[in-house]
Order: C-alpha cells, then structure tokens, then sequence
C-alpha cells in the first residue's frame, strides 16, 4: 500500500502503471478486480470561472488521517492492495488532483473500498480548496455530494 | 509549558493569523482555548477541531505539550 501527498503535478496513469507492475510481482495471479478513481480539477464551481485552485491540508494529520482510512478500508474489506496519491499547493484546470486505485479478488470489495477512501478524503481529511476566480480567491465551503 | 494552537484555510484568514500560544490551566478544554484567546468572537458554526492531530471534541481537555486545532468543514478530493 502507499499513501502519498504530491506538491507537483502527477500523472496518475503513469502512477498507476508503475505500482501495477511492482503489484504483477508480489501479487500475481491473485487479484481480479482493479478499481479507480482519478479526481481531475474543473475550471468552473458554483457558477464561476474558476483559473486555479490552491489544496491546503495540515502537515502531520492529513498524513495520519489517511493512513487510518486506508487501514479501516482493509478492515472493512478483503482488499489485496491501494494506491492513494492526492495532490497538494497549487492546481491548473485539468490538472490530476486525487488518484484512488483499489486491488481485490472481486469487484465488490474493490468498489466499494474505492468508494469509501475517495468520501474519506473529500468529507474527513483535512483539505481546503481555494480557488481563483474573476471576482478574487474565495475558500470552498462544501464538496459537492458524491 | 503551554498548549499550541493552529488556525487554517478560511478560519485563518478571517483570524489574521495561523495560530497562538496558551499557558495551560487546570480543566482546560478545546472550548475554554477558543474562548480564552477570542473571548469577544464565537466559534464559528461547523468549526472542526483536532487535539494533537486527531478531531477531538470541544469538551475534550488539553494539557502541556498538546497541539489544538480549530479549521472550517474540509473539501478535500
């Protein structure tokens, strides 16, 4: 498992097919369901032009908070492995800000573990969008439901 | 010895700075920090708080050493 905060642009792509190889290795011929999610940046929010995006998070509990999901997803399900990579600083539009992959025997576990980290990290770790618009930066103060 | 605190995002802004220094006293809570250092300035409604790096709730009680953290509702992902 790996859990990482990016502070420059990622190909999440790229990512995902250089942890799969390391996986091919340790993991052959056990998991049969791969689920992802890859969160892109949009240039538009609640009706404005949205230029660019600035991700605040909290050193140290960001880190610890998504390390305990990651565990309670492994609890929650037989998961055989997760690749979590989410980006911090400053976004472009069209920029990769969250990769979520998920390995399992069946796709079950890999949904719905898939699913659970990616509203872990959009409604409980601490992250803050601000973004650029016309008007000035504004904070965002709620994701949209999933 | 004392507690440190931390302010972000638009908490933090809204402050004018990222965080303050408190001495402790006995039966401090996360709550009695907020009033304590902004007596004249409610909490904000939907304020999230973490003692030492986990949420915690207002009630909870900090002593010498702990880290406490007041910040708006997160949007991360």
């Amino acid at each position: 498992m790996n859990i990482e905060l990016r502070a420059a642009p990622f190909e999440p792509l790229v990512e995902l097919a250089r942890y799969q190889s390391g996986l091919d290795e340790s993991q052959s011929g056990q998991y049969g369901a791969t689920a992802i999610l890859i969160g892109t940046m949009r240039d538009a929010n609640d009706g404005a032009t949205v230029s660019g995006l600035t991700l605040e998070h909290y050193p140290g509990m960001t880190e610890r908070y998504l390390q305990r999901s990651v565990v309670s997803a492994f609890q929650q399900w037989p998961l055989l492995d997760v690749l979590l990579i989410h980006r911090v600083g400053a976004l472009q539009p069209n920029d990769p800000m969250v990769l979520v992959a998920v390995w399992a025997a069946h796709r079950a576990a890999a949904f719905a573990g898939c699913r659970f980290l990616m509203e872990e990290l959009k409604s409980n770790a601490p992250f803050w969008k601000r973004e650029d618009t016309a008007a000035g930066p504004r904070w965002v103060e709620h994701n949209t439901p999933g | 010895m004392a507690v440190q605190i931390k302010y972000f995002a638009s908490l933090r802004d809204r402050l004018g700075r990222a965080g303050d220094r408190l001495e402790v006293v006995d039966g401090l809570t996360v709550a009695g920090v907020w009033a304590t250092l902004w007596p004249d300035t409610p909490l904000p409604p939907n304020t999230l708080t973490a003692v030492n790096l986990d949420y915690a709730d207002l009630a909870q009680l900090v002593a010498d050493g702990d880290e406490v953290a007041f910040f708006p509702p997160v949007t991360g992902g």
